[in-house]
């Protein structure tokens, strides 16, 4: 079953992988003194706007999000709208998630800011380009037995691991080894940025093991 | 006839019986963990003074060099900080004394204080020049008169006569030392008496010639550090008022001086410092470091300033000692500062480190067996040889450039073993009892796993575990355990050369700690092959019903997770230091996690997949509309309503060791231009701390609780903390003793009402109703109570904890239908969070002790240690007792809640603190052991006391259930 998806998948996420590495050697060669503890927060919005624009190229080639009913170029511009509307609405609600686990609110506004813009990018974005902005099917998706299809299971993945990776970036800033990666918010963006690599590595393997056992309602 | 065999007992009496074990091995560890060290005490006291080497000739005397100085003057600050005189500022707070550090005849130094930063034992070990184990910052409150051979000892038994004025210790520590004294007694809320009372004697004094040495221990910086911290408006007079009594003392003693005679040496040293907190007790830079400053015509005069050297505290013993001729002190293990001698001769240099060098020997030889492998005993050796060589061609005539550098190169020698052997030494102090570690630790874990072997039952319906106590006590196996561990038991106490805390104990003592621990071994094995089959047959049952019942939610996993790993980052030094980040960052995680239970709740209402699991939102259509509706929202705004209070109340006070230097709301709050904020912001809190808890009270109680709050306001009031609106700024401070005192009348009374509530409840009645206000009544007291010995800007603390509780009860617990083991641990997160959010962390430092003067003129050991635990874990408590309430008023739909909870708040507590007993052991050389890791061994000791008594209360509340339904 789906193994025609499992292999698009699995691809792509190749592809989104490679934008990664790239987001990160090629300013490296061409940027005098760039570096990923260094110059963070370039790096953050380097990789950033790889991810997002690879993803979105990607998704919108294969043509997973959802069929649109209008095709006027209004309801697209609306669309679009929407979609940018409600990624900053997502990096707003990552960052104050983030204050109120204890980032400071105003030192260090912009870093934190930067770790929300790359959780809203690799999450929010991902979610914009399969499900299209559509409240209901965010809540159906990541509501218990919500997934309606492979790519929603996929999602489901890369997004829980993502925001697990970050969340357990954390760990590390109390102890007392005086580290560069441990300078707010290196930690949690590193760990955001493996937790979604390793989202793009398991998703598919975990699907294609689990194919036989997965069902879902509306396929 | 079952119970013949078998003791059935309920969950709660299980718990609290377990745990009460539990606190008597954790004492046993304790006891063994610290030590009380053996030392020589005054009666058996060598006084041979070692003849001074020579090599090749007959013994020569015993030469003892003229002492330097005549009289000494020692002017202790209580927390004066390094930078105070060094620093930056020092110019500003104390410029007669900078003034002599940069040019006149004085030698300055970075005395280093060891931990405990606390004045007790930093005044013993300036006196005795050992270093006081860790054990003697608990006993500092009760201070008997020392006993260890010390310089004030050897000073009077020489002749010397001393006057002492200030601090109360000293007089406790040293009765009948001195000549004249007058101690004050501290209070932390005053501290322009207290100096005054030291100063007002000064006069006639100086002027007197009666006297050699005099001590002075002025305590008003401490006590400002204690109430505002080391950046107060109140610091710079303070220290200007310091710096003109020294001033005063200097100048005094220049003029009695006469010539011919010795000079005289005026010592300004501190005990300890404060730290950005104000407080002390831990080992932070700015509580270690202090300055120390020798006064004495007999040094070189300074030309500029110079970077001090940095020293040990204990070395000030020795130097003084011998700069005043007598004999070091025994237990001392400081070496002598050499510049202090530098002026003497050589010869006499060399035979002033030759005594402090033999002292120490002798020390060594004491405490280590194997004394002759240090390096520093074959340097002193060597050193010994080379002077006594160096005497013989000294006393031959021999006077050329050759004998002064080789007298140097010995003196060098010297030096280098003294600090080694005085290092050696250090290190030997704080040897473990192991063998009662290792006892109190087997019991702990033997505890433990009966605990954990009994989860099943614990939890089950029933709520009752069934333990075969009476087949265990009766089988072959337990009696040949007994035999074996007694036998072994004699085997090591007989073996074992240092002191051991177990066998000095009784014998009936010992048997009864060995039967226990055969039963329970007996026990345990009983209970594990009563598991085994189940665990055989789980497999199967888990497969039929793991999808539906056994299944764990995320919240379940996070719970799990979260202890898990809480107790596994108590191995890391910066995380215990760090604790309150690993709860703040596990409360936040929960209330998301909360907040996602909900949203799936409310939102999956409408929409129409899974009704199959959440049939229980159908029954809410049928009310009225609108209800469900604002319930809704007010049950989706629960939680981050409780991130952003967390949030706020994290702000409050900054705690740990890494960031606690950081601003934060508190320190803004405190200070005086801030003073009307403050006294809003408490006035508010308790308004709504009277509206939140007054509801399920009985209308007495709430007049009780209007008028006992008004107290406290007028109470803070009365101390100085805020501001009445018609209060004169002129008024003087009081000490508030009769507003504290009016408030704990009414606390008395609130408590009675209650607890004659659930009397009644009990016995006449049966009344759930009764009960459940006869509870939340003796809650509502625990409350005010702490309402009074919070300091004004905690009250937020206190004001938040009861409306998250509230709001939690309302709208997430009840409505989401948690059960018991859920709510305890969600309730046992907030309680640690709590702790913290209220100023606490994992150093002693932070203590409250200003709690023992609420109501009280002096220190009353009784009420200070419990109003100090009081307030100390206020936190876990009231969230503790929230639980008690919340179970029981939540009785009717589940009767073994209340068991429930208990055996999880058991567990939850002896998981840490056993863990973390064997984690301390294994970390027994860590570098951080007395700074890090043995303070929050005592926070676990106490909070398991306490977490005992809460499922004591538990165990009686349920029985009154069983004993109504019955």
């Amino acid at each position: 079953m789906w193994d025609h998806e499992i292999r698009a998948m699995a691809s792509t996420h190749a592809i989104i992988a490679a934008s990664m590495l790239m987001a990160t050697v090629v300013p490296a060669a061409l940027v005098p003194g760039f570096s990923v503890y260094g110059t963070h927060l370039l790096w953050i919005y380097s990789v950033s706007g790889a991810v997002a624009a690879v993803s979105v190229a990607i998704f919108w080639l294969l043509g997973i999000s959802p069929p649109t009913r209008k095709h006027t170029l209004g309801y697209k511009l609306s669309r679009l709208f929407r979609s940018c509307l409600y990624f900053f609405l997502s990096c707003m609600f990552f960052h104050i998630v983030v204050v109120l686990y204890g980032a400071p609110l105003i030192d260090s506004a912009l870093e934190t800011f930067s770790l929300a813009v790359l959780l809203s990018s690799l999450t929010t974005l991902r979610c914009l380009c399969v499900l299209g902005p559509n409240v209901q099917a965010w809540i159906r998706v990541f509501s218990r037995h919500g997934a309606m299809s492979v790519w929603d299971t996929c999602l489901q993945i890369t997004v829980a691991l993502t925001v697990l990776g970050a969340w357990m970036g954390a760990f590390p800033i109390p102890l007392d080894w005086n580290r560069p990666w441990q300078v707010w918010p290196i930690s949690c963006s590193l760990g955001a940025v493996f937790g979604y690599l390793s989202g793009l590595v398991v998703a598919p393997t975990w699907i294609h093991y689990h194919r036989k056992q997965l069902t879902y309602k509306c396929k | 006839m079952e119970r013949n065999c078998r003791l059935g007992i309920r969950s709660s009496a299980f718990a609290s019986v377990i745990l009460i074990f539990e606190v008597l091995a954790v004492a046993l560890f304790l006891r063994g963990f610290f030590p009380v060290p053996v030392k020589s005490s005054l009666s058996k006291i060598r006084q041979d003074l070692p003849i001074e080497p020579l090599s090749g000739g007959s013994p020569n005397s015993s030469h003892v060099p003229q002492p330097l100085f005549k009289r000494v003057v020692i002017m202790l600050v209580d927390a004066l900080r390094e930078d105070f005189v060094f620093g930056a500022n020092g110019r500003t707070y104390m410029p007669y004394t900078r003034h002599l550090v940069e040019r006149g005849s004085t030698l300055s130094y970075v005395s280093k204080a060891r931990i405990p930063t606390v004045t007790m034992p930093r005044i013993k070990a300036l006196t005795t020049g050992s270093i006081p184990g860790f054990i003697d910052m608990v006993m500092n409150l009760n201070s008997p008169a020392l006993l260890e051979d010390n310089l004030i000892w050897q000073a009077k038994t020489a002749g010397k006569k001393m006057i002492f004025y200030g601090d109360e210790t000293w007089v406790r520590l040293f009765p009948k030392h001195f000549i004249e004294y007058d101690g004050t007694i501290s209070f932390v809320s005053d501290y322009t008496e207290v100096d005054n009372n030291v100063t007002r004697h000064l006069d006639s004094t100086l002027k007197r010639d009666d006297w050699d040495i005099l001590i002075l221990h002025y305590l008003g910086l401490d006590h400002i550090g204690h109430i505002s911290g080391p950046h107060s408006s109140m610091i710079q007079p303070k220290l200007m008022e310091m710096d003109d009594i020294l001033k005063k003392i200097h100048g005094a003693l220049i003029s009695k001086e006469a010539e011919g005679s010795l000079p005289y040496l005026l010592v300004l040293c501190a005990d300890h410092g404060m730290s950005e907190t104000g407080s002390h007790g831990g080992s932070s830079e700015p509580e270690v470091n202090t300055p120390l400053v020798l006064i004495s015509p007999a040094f070189k005069r300074k030309v500029g300033m110079e970077k001090p050297d940095e020293i040990e505290q204990v070395d000030l013993t020795p130097t003084l000692a011998l700069s005043l001729g007598l004999p070091i002190s025994q237990n001392s293990v400081g070496h002598v500062i050499p510049s202090v001698f530098e002026e003497s001769s050589l010869r006499d240099q060399l035979r002033f480190v030759h005594l402090n060098g033999h002292q120490l020997s002798c020390l060594l030889k004491d405490s280590i067996s194997d004394y002759a492998k240090e390096a520093g005993f074959e340097q002193y050796r060597v050193a010994e040889k080379a002077h006594g060589s160096w005497m013989k061609r000294y006393l031959e005539g021999n006077a050329s450039e050759v004998l002064t550098n080789m007298g140097k190169k010995v003196l060098k020698q010297y030096l280098e073993a003294l600090s080694s052997m005085s290092s050696a030494l250090s290190k030997q102090l704080g040897k473990y009892d192991l063998y009662s570690m290792i006892a109190g630790m087997v019991f702990v874990f033997q505890l433990l796993l009966v605990l954990l072997l009994a989860m099943p039952e614990a939890l089950s319906s029933s709520a009752a575990v069934d333990l075969p106590v009476m087949s265990a006590l009766l089988s072959l196996p337990f009696y040949l355990l007994c035999l074996l561990l007694a036998s072994v038991h004699v085997l090591v106490c007989t073996s074992a050369e240092s002191s051991c805390y177990f066998c000095s104990l009784s014998w009936g003592l010992v048997f009864a700690a060995i039967a226990l621990t055969s039963a329970m071994s007996c026990l345990l094995l009983s209970l594990t092959t009563r598991r085994l089959p189940l665990g055989l047959k789980l497999p199967g049952k888990v497969s039929c019903i793991s999808s539906s019942e056994w299944s764990l939610s995320e919240l379940d996993v996070l719970l799990l997770a979260g202890t898990a790993g809480h107790t596994l980052s108590l191995a890391a030094s910066s995380f215990v230091e760090e604790e309150h980040q690993t709860w703040y960052f596990l409360l936040s995680t929960l209330c998301l996690a909360v907040f996602q239970d909900v949203c799936r709740k409310y939102f999956r209402e409408k929409g129409d997949a899974g009704g199959d699991e959440e049939e229980f939102v159908l029954p809410y259509k049928e009310n009225a509309k609108e209800e469900i509706y604002s319930e809704k929202w007010l049950a989706l705004a629960t939680p981050p309503f409780v991130l952003l209070c967390c949030r706020l109340l994290r702000s409050l006070n900054q705690t740990g060791v890494q960031w606690a230097h950081l601003p934060d709301l508190g320190h803004w709050l405190n200070s005086s231009e801030h003073k009307v904020v403050l006294s809003l912001l408490s006035a508010l809190c308790l308004v709504f701390i009277y509206f939140l808890i007054q509801r399920r009270c009985s209308l007495v109680s709430k007049v009780a609780l209007a008028l006992g709050l008004l107290g406290v306001y007028s109470y803070r009031a009365a101390v100085g903390n805020v501001l009445f609106p018609w209060q004169h700024s002129g008024r003087n401070m009081s000490k508030g003793t009769v507003e504290a005192r009016f408030v704990y009348v009414f606390v008395l009374g609130i408590l009675f009402t209650g607890t004659k509530d659930l009397l009644r409840s009990q016995i006449i009645t049966a009344d759930g109703k009764l009960k459940n206000r006869g509870l939340w009544e003796i809650y509502s007291g625990l409350v005010f109570l702490v309402s009074l010995l919070f300091r004004p800007h905690n009250l937020p603390v206190l004001c938040s904890c009861l409306l998250i509780q509230t709001l939690l009860a309302q709208f997430i617990w009840k409505k989401l239908h948690y059960d018991a083991a859920q709510t305890t641990i969600m309730h046992y997160w907030f309680g640690q969070a709590f702790f913290y959010f209220q100023g606490n962390s994992n150093s002693i430092s932070t203590v409250d002790i200003s709690v023992w003067f609420v109501g009280f003129d002096n220190y009353v050991e009784a009420p200070a240690i419990f109003l100090t635990a009081l307030s100390t874990y206020a936190g876990p408590l009231l969230w503790a007792c929230h639980l008690v309430c919340y179970l029981s008023s939540d009785i009717n739909r589940s009767p073994v809640a209340m068991g429930h909870g208990c055996y999880c708040l058991a567990l939850l507590r002896s998981v840490p603190a056993a863990a973390y007993i064997v984690l301390v052991t294994v970390l027994r050389y860590h570098l951080f052991i007395w700074s890090v890791f043995s303070p929050k061994l005592l926070y676990e000791a106490m909070h398991l006391l306490l977490t005992a008594g809460v499922c004591l209360v538990f165990n009686t509340v349920e029985q009154s259930r069983t004993s109504s339904a019955a």
